[in-house]
């Protein structure tokens, strides 16, 4: 018997629901409007009053509506067939809402149940399987999408029979497992997960080992995320995090990229819609859609459903990931989330923190960011969700309480730079302040000295040496002025700026020098390297900055050329004659 | 709003405040408005049989037995195609003389557009000025606001952009505006001989500050009208927001929520979200396209409000005087059009991308010579030419006086590269230089 309630009172979107019954903590429920039913859930218990965000505008409602409680947390559907769709925070499938608006209380499904899928069974009757075992497999695009026992499933099951290969439809039973006890279940390929709970079903989640590449230089090279590591882009607005973000998910070396819009704007998803279905993965080859679930909650649909956008779009993520596969999540902006905590927080008349947001929002974000990660499943396999996140510090103080809680749970930090994006040097990430930890494991430093180069490390760590002398030695030029500083100060300066202009600097919107392979990197930074250690004698500094702005145009000129094309070679021979004088 | 016969009239207060009324009733609705004393309210809260509402005027001289009239609504505007070349208040009643509007009636602050429906913008929204064509290229369905000191001609500017652009409808929404620029604007359009495709609501400073919270939706109603139902291409023209942003800091204060950045209520990057969201591209050809005035102080844009501004628009114009001309000019580091990418080199000429980056990094260039110059400094023969490039780029494209083509602003960008640097010194991609360079 599920609980019922009426409405005693109303603020914005907080609502409290006198309740018949018991409630759980996050139970979700809907509010009957007229026959609209506007979905809500409990986020504070008090006597028979439960406090109710409502995921929806409250306008027209009263004192005396009746509430239904539904006797499950806010969960997630899944199966075959999420890839390539659009859905909201809820999960509803944004493509087959019909009209121009979002209704209100219109909740479509996140899967197409008439669609037929091909299956082929992997798993034998007998078997003794756990939560998230492979039972069997469909084509998900490209994609080897595996039919798993569902999460929900504890303990020990034995397959009783499995559907033979054929075509079915998601709510068909394609398995009957018994439990100990000899109870029968049936499995579909569909299955639900409350997303506020994370996915479990692996064995161990190891350190990252691996990194995760992404064709964007000043990331791959200088400050790599690992396969299944944490990153957080922080930025005041006009830096670029979006640009940056999109070309992460249109080149990230991932089998599934997941993009959480949230409380961002909405031509920034149109732009999504419109481009991914045109680009080209360039790691398979296939069209970028087909790998890619967009979950958006644009700043302008309800406040309250961003929370729940950002643990839908994890919840997916880690579907795939019990599929043993590379998944990407990027989350725009994770500071959109956190600002919907504090609206809620607000109404609810608790005791503030900083800067007005509640006070275990440092908790919320490293818990969130804890759900990433590497693992390795029962059947030797390995799955990883990587995850990426934007934070909109406000006025690009990154001394605020979301910036700094982040901090604290992401290991790579690419920072945003004002003063980089108002020199239009882009990507505006500060080589210095920006950093991966993952330089410092083992076991990835292992790995690229193998992926990459022998001697990568050390070169990486030379390269940022330079900069760093170089942003040094650019103060003391600006104290002393040009004549005041020895000859070896300018050289040192401008070798920075040869490192800034034809390895930092990328342009996101050329096609051939917005994704730069891992081999062209290595190529280029040995290169760069290579004119950073010959030695140059100069008149006077304005010869020494001459001769390197020459150098940095023909870099720039060979960024923009095919890798070891014609052009390409033309403009090396330039450069190698250039050094030869 | 007339009375009508099924209201609800109640007399007995239960609470006052500067800004709000409580009183039990039954049966009321959430956001449905009222009338206390004569005076236009709001219901904000409802707790258990306690219902409070938020007078616009403030409650001044309101006693306990007031009477309290419930219209059963939210706020609302009487939509059709006679709104055009009319003036409202806040209300969206006129204050030109003329006859009230019939029409549908539409709930003011409505749903947003299903993003999966909106189409990508894509037309490029020409205004003569380089500071904005070359630069900071505008797209219809963008939503984008001037930053501006209050002492910058940013209405007029506004003006001039809104009589220059191709659209079907012309929007003005009025927060606090003076009544000289209220008249300036009508005035303005009357000139122009435009007064037929534009439709104002105006809340002027001699007006109770939180009535004009109410302006921008109403303004946008109408938009959404024109846009969804009448396809047509509407610009919406929004100032000042940072009145409005006051506004809400004054609502929020009297219901005692707390204030998080600058007394700002927390929920201010969704409220403004709501608004300049509604700026759409929708698929049957309709579009809004939102120019906003978001005046700052003294150039600060870490203030919550031009920061969470920033965060929502695609992009800004930052109004800026260049005393080495004398000139407002639209500044080329801090402005940025985030929708440009999607028009230039596409629908204006293939070198528009590099010109423009590379006329703001020598631009840029010059800066870095200006404080050399001011902490003493001998300058090179490189930084010098930097000033004199600076002074002419200033002048020639970046002041908001000039009237050119978009190739026009590139050919002057063109002359003054060959005039002032070497090939080398542009670092533009070498098939462009070959075709475009002029000695």
């Amino acid at each position: 018997m599920k609980s019922t309630g009426i409405v005693t009172g109303i603020i914005s979107n907080l609502v409290t629901v006198e309740v018949n019954g018991h409630v759980a903590q996050n139970e979700i429920c809907y509010i009957d409007l007229g026959g609209t039913k506007l979905m809500a859930e409990v986020i504070k218990i008090s006597g028979k009053n439960a406090f109710v965000q409502v995921y929806e505008s409250t306008r027209g409602l009263k004192q005396g509506d009746k509430v239904e409680f539904a006797g499950h947390m806010l969960e997630a559907t899944l199966g075959p067939g999420l890839l390539s769709s659009s859905f909201d925070g809820l999960q509803n499938n944004l493509e087959t809402m019909e009209d121009i608006f979002l209704k209100r209380g219109e909740y479509t499904k996140p899967l197409d149940h008439d669609k037929q899928w091909h299956f082929t069974p992997s798993a034998q009757p007998g078997e003794k399987v756990f939560a998230a075992d492979w039972l069997g497999e469909v084509m998900e695009g490209w994609l080897h999408h595996k039919i798993m026992v569902p999460f929900s499933f504890d303990g020990e099951f034995t397959i009783k029979s499995i559907a033979p290969e054929g075509d079915y439809r998601i709510d068909d039973t394609i398995a009957v497992l018994t439990d100990p006890e000899g109870e029968e279940h049936k499995v579909t390929m569909v299955q639900k997960w409350p997303v506020k709970i994370a996915v479990g079903g692996y064995i161990e989640k190891p350190r990252p080992y691996r990194v995760m590449e992404t064709g964007v230089r000043c990331m791959d090279t200088l400050n790599p995320i690992a396969e299944g590591g944490t990153g957080f882009i922080p930025g005041p607005f006009g830096c670029g995090k979006t640009v940056l973000q999109h070309a992460i998910a249109r080149q990230g070396d991932a089998e599934v990229i997941v993009m959480a819009a949230c409380g961002e704007r909405a031509n920034e998803v149109v732009e999504i819609f419109t481009d991914f279905p045109k680009l080209i993965d360039p790691h398979t080859g296939r069209k970028l859609m087909e790998r890619t679930t967009i979950v958006c909650n644009t700043s302008n649909m309800p406040v309250a459903a961003r929370e729940a956008s950002v643990y839908t779009a994890m919840t997916i993520c880690e579907y795939y990931r019990a599929m043993g596969m590379k998944v990407l999540l990027l989350a725009d902006s994770t500071s959109r989330w956190a600002q919907a905590l504090r609206e809620m927080s607000n109404r609810m008349e608790e005791l503030p923190g900083a800067d007005a947001f509640p006070v275990d929002i440092t908790a919320i974000i490293s818990n969130f960011y804890s759900r990433a990660g590497i693992v390795k499943l029962r059947n030797g396999e390995t799955g990883s969700v990587t995850f990426i996140g934007t934070v909109s510090p406000a006025g690009g103080n990154l001394k605020e309480p979301v910036t700094e809680a982040t901090k604290k749970a992401a290991r790579c930090f690419y920072a945003l730079s004002q003063a980089r994006a108002d020199m239009k040097r882009y990507p505006a990430v500060d080589p210095i302040d920006s950093y991966s930890k993952y330089l410092e494991y083992p076991e990835v430093i292992e790995f690229l000295t193998e992926r990459v180069a022998k001697d990568w490390v050390d070169k990486v760590n030379r390269t940022k040496n330079i900069i760093r002398r170089g942003k040094e030695v650019a103060d003391q030029i600006n104290i002393l002025g040009d004549d005041g500083v020895p000859m070896s100060y300018h050289e040192l300066y401008w070798k920075s700026e040869l490192i800034d202009f034809a390895i930092l600097q990328q342009d996101a919107f050329d096609p051939i020098d917005s994704l730069t392979s891992m081999e062209r990197q290595e190529y280029m930074l040995t290169l760069v390297l290579d004119v950073c250690d010959t030695h140059l004698e100069f008149e006077n500094f304005e010869e020494c900055g001459n001769f390197y702005k020459e150098l940095i145009n023909i870099l720039r000129q060979m960024n923009y050329s095919e890798f070891k094309s014609e052009q390409f070679n033309r403009y090396l021979e330039q450069l190698n004659n250039k050094l030869k004088k | 709003m007339t009375t009508k016969a099924f209201q609800r009239i109640y007399t007995q207060l239960e609470a006052i405040t500067k800004a709000t009324v409580s009183l039990r009733a039954a049966g009321i609705v959430n956001d449905e408005l009222a009338s206390v004393d004569g005076r236009l309210a709001q219901v904000v809260k409802i707790k258990d049989d306690i219902v409070t509402l938020q007078i616009f005027e403030g409650t001044e001289g309101i006693p306990t037995n007031a009477e309290v009239l419930f219209y059963g609504e939210p706020p609302a505007l009487n939509v059709s195609e006679d709104l055009a070349g009319r003036f409202f208040n806040a209300y969206g009643q006129p204050i030109d003389d003329g006859p009230a509007i019939e029409g549908e009636r539409r709930y003011i602050g409505g749903p947003s557009v299903n993003p999966f429906r909106r189409k990508q913008p894509s037309q490029l929204i020409p205004t003569g000025i380089a500071g904005i064509d070359l630069n900071n290229t505008l797209v219809s369905g963008q939503k984008i606001p001037f930053f501006a000191d209050p002492d910058q001609p940013y209405n007029q500017v506004m003006a001039q952009v809104a009589l220059r652009a191709d659209v079907d409808k012309i929007i003005l929404g009025g927060m606090g505006l003076s009544n000289d620029d209220y008249l300036y604007f009508r005035q303005v359009f009357e000139n122009a001989g435009a007064l037929n495709k534009i439709i104002s609501f105006v809340n002027t400073t001699e007006q109770p500050p939180v009535e004009r919270l109410l302006i921008p939706d109403m303004a946008l109603a109408a938009a959404e009208y024109f846009a969804v139902d009448k396809n047509e291409k509407v610009l919406v023209l929004l100032t000042d927001m940072t009145l409005y942003a006051d506004a809400l800091c004054i609502v929020s204060n009297r219901m005692d929520q707390i204030p998080s950045k600058d007394s700002m209520p927390g929920s201010l990057y969704s409220d403004l979200a709501k608004i300049y969201e509604k700026a759409v591209q929708l698929p049957d050809g309709g579009s809004i396209t939102i120019i906003a005035v978001t005046t700052l102080n003294d150039g600060d844009i870490t203030h919550a409000i031009p920061d969470n501004t920033g965060y929502i628009t695609e992009g800004q114009l930052f109004l800026r005087m260049d005393t080495d001309t004398g000139k407002v000019i639209i500044d080329p580091f801090r402005s940025l059009s985030r929708l440009k990418q999607l028009v230039i080199g596409k629908q204006t000429r293939e070198d528009h991308n590099h010109v423009m980056n590379t006329a703001v990094r020598l631009y840029a260039d010059a800066s870095n010579a200006k404080t050399k110059l001011e902490n003493g400094f001998d300058l090179s023969d490189y930084d010098l030419r930097c000033l004199d490039y600076a002074k002419e780029y200033s002048t020639r494209l970046l002041a908001i006086d000039v009237n050119i083509s978009i190739d026009e602003m590139l050919d002057t960008a063109w002359e003054l590269f060959g005039k002032f640097f070497s090939k080398a010194e542009t670092g533009i991609r070498e098939a462009l230089v070959e075709k475009y360079w002029k000695e």
